[in-house]
């Protein structure tokens, strides 16, 4: 059994408990999410200890260097000293709030400081009391402004409250970002394929301007897939941006309805490109879905290195 | 005289096989279901791993890792028919590759060794 000091205080941690899971027992408020090691919501910052590799997988190495660990991974079999990562912190403002459809809000925000990121990437929101998610970043640095897509989660307390209760001019804090899912230049006229379904999109519209700023010439196309048309959220928008940029083609795939192409997202795309060698993939949403279709374009011969991916997991209840 | 991988290139041409080669064993209806829910990622880098002992790169596999690494696969049911049929998918990914067949037995060779071992269970 290990002691864990965190704030002052002493936390006694039971046998393979995590750090995270041994505060929250002890009544600490730490933020965190996927309890996964993936959305680097429980951040902490170790003084003393040797933070094993797994604590620190996909952790920018600056921050990694500096003893950031994600609580949600270490199991310590030492006594080891450890503190909050709010330095790591920004001030935000709610600049707005618009319902893209019944279920998905557009939420804008504006960083007070220095806020580097590439449209793709994930930022941890984190309301008042601690309380916080991951969202991906749908807009460009250029914008002066974050963009998030935020699904309205069934009991979700973060989702809920931005539907609900927040409202324009309100703070929150964001930390980040993190992920690897963004357009890198330097081989302009490769195709480039994107999919995701509900608020993957967010990821996927921000990695289709970043590609149209940096000059890709190639084409693009970006499938998006929703259970019904409701689903298919930004539908205008897209369609404009298409009609207007001659090598962006957008396609909607809905599972049940009329309005746009029907079938399982892979199943279409395995249709309309049996053959991929040549291309890269970003692929965002649902895990079950991502991993579908990264066996499917990896199966029409996208080598494995031009795949990116980002699985949206789900947040435990508690 | 240097090994079947420095010959193809060393470790950059591990990737190049690997997507070849894990390719095949997916689409290997045989095979394919021991695979179904893995991570993509770390599934590859274990096939570089296999492949790059197989062609007789650096490795430090050892029988215990073999055994430990199938054991959930043979309480599936993994068993000599699928360990032939990931060697034939080897076989055909080192001969789109090019190597000439009597190198492909060698390779074979090696990863034959690990039969007993893979599934001991």
């Amino acid at each position: 059994m290990a002691s864990i000091e965190f704030e002052g205080k002493r936390f006694a941690s039971f046998d393979a408990e995590t750090v995270l899971d041994t505060l929250l027992r002890g009544g600490a408020a730490i933020p965190n999410a996927c309890r996964a090691g993936a959305c680097q919501a429980c951040l902490l910052r170790a003084s003393t200890g040797s933070v094993p590799a797994e604590a620190r997988l996909g952790l920018h190495p600056a921050l990694a260097g500096q003893g950031y660990f994600l609580s949600c991974q270490w199991k310590p079999q030492e006594d080891i000293v450890i503190a909050s990562a709010g330095a790591l912190d920004r001030e935000a403002s709610i600049l707005t709030l618009q319902k893209l459809s019944p279920t998905v809000l557009r939420v804008r925000l504006r960083v007070e400081s220095e806020f580097s990121f590439r449209a793709g990437q994930y930022l941890t929101l984190i309301r008042h009391d601690g309380l916080a998610r991951p969202y991906s970043i749908a807009s460009l640095p250029e914008s002066g402004m974050l963009e998030l897509h935020v699904r309205r989660i069934p009991e979700g307390r973060l989702s809920g409250w931005l539907f609900d209760e927040a409202s324009e001019g309100g703070r929150v804090r964001v930390r980040g970002p993190a992920g690897n899912c963004f357009y890198l230049p330097g081989n302009p006229d490769q195709p480039l394929l994107l999919a995701g379904t509900g608020t993957g999109l967010a990821p996927l519209y921000g990695i289709v301007q970043d590609a149209l700023r940096q000059g890709h010439r190639g084409g693009i196309v970006l499938y998006h897939g929703a259970l019904n048309d409701e689903g298919l959220y930004m539908r205008e928008e897209l369609q404009a941006l298409a009609a207007a940029e001659g090598s962006f083609r957008y396609e909607p795939v809905v599972l049940e309805g009329s309005a746009a192409r029907t079938g399982r997202l892979e199943q279409v795309i395995a249709a309309d490109h049996p053959k991929l060698a040549g291309w890269r993939a970003f692929l965002c949403g649902d895990p079950a879905i991502v991993a579908a279709l990264k066996k499917k374009v990896f199966l029409s011969g996208m080598p494995l290195r031009e795949i990116y991916s980002d699985p949206f997991l789900p947040a435990p209840c508690n | 005289m240097s090994s079947i991988y420095e010959q193809l290139g060393g470790a950059p041409a591990m990737d190049a096989a690997v997507d070849i080669f894990y390719r095949k064993v997916l689409a290997d209806e045989r095979i394919a279901h021991f695979f179904e829910g893995v991570d993509m990622e770390k599934q590859a880098a274990k096939q570089k791993a296999f492949l790059t002992m197989a062609l007789g790169g650096p490795n430090n596999y050892t029988g215990q890792d073999m055994r430990r690494a199938h054991a959930h696969l043979v309480q599936r049911g993994l068993n000599e028919s699928h360990f032939n049929a990931v060697m034939e998918n080897l076989g055909a990914t080192l001969m789109e590759l090019g190597v000439p067949p009597e190198l492909i037995a060698k390779a074979a060779e090696v990863a034959l060794s690990t039969k007993n071992d893979v599934l001991a269970g």
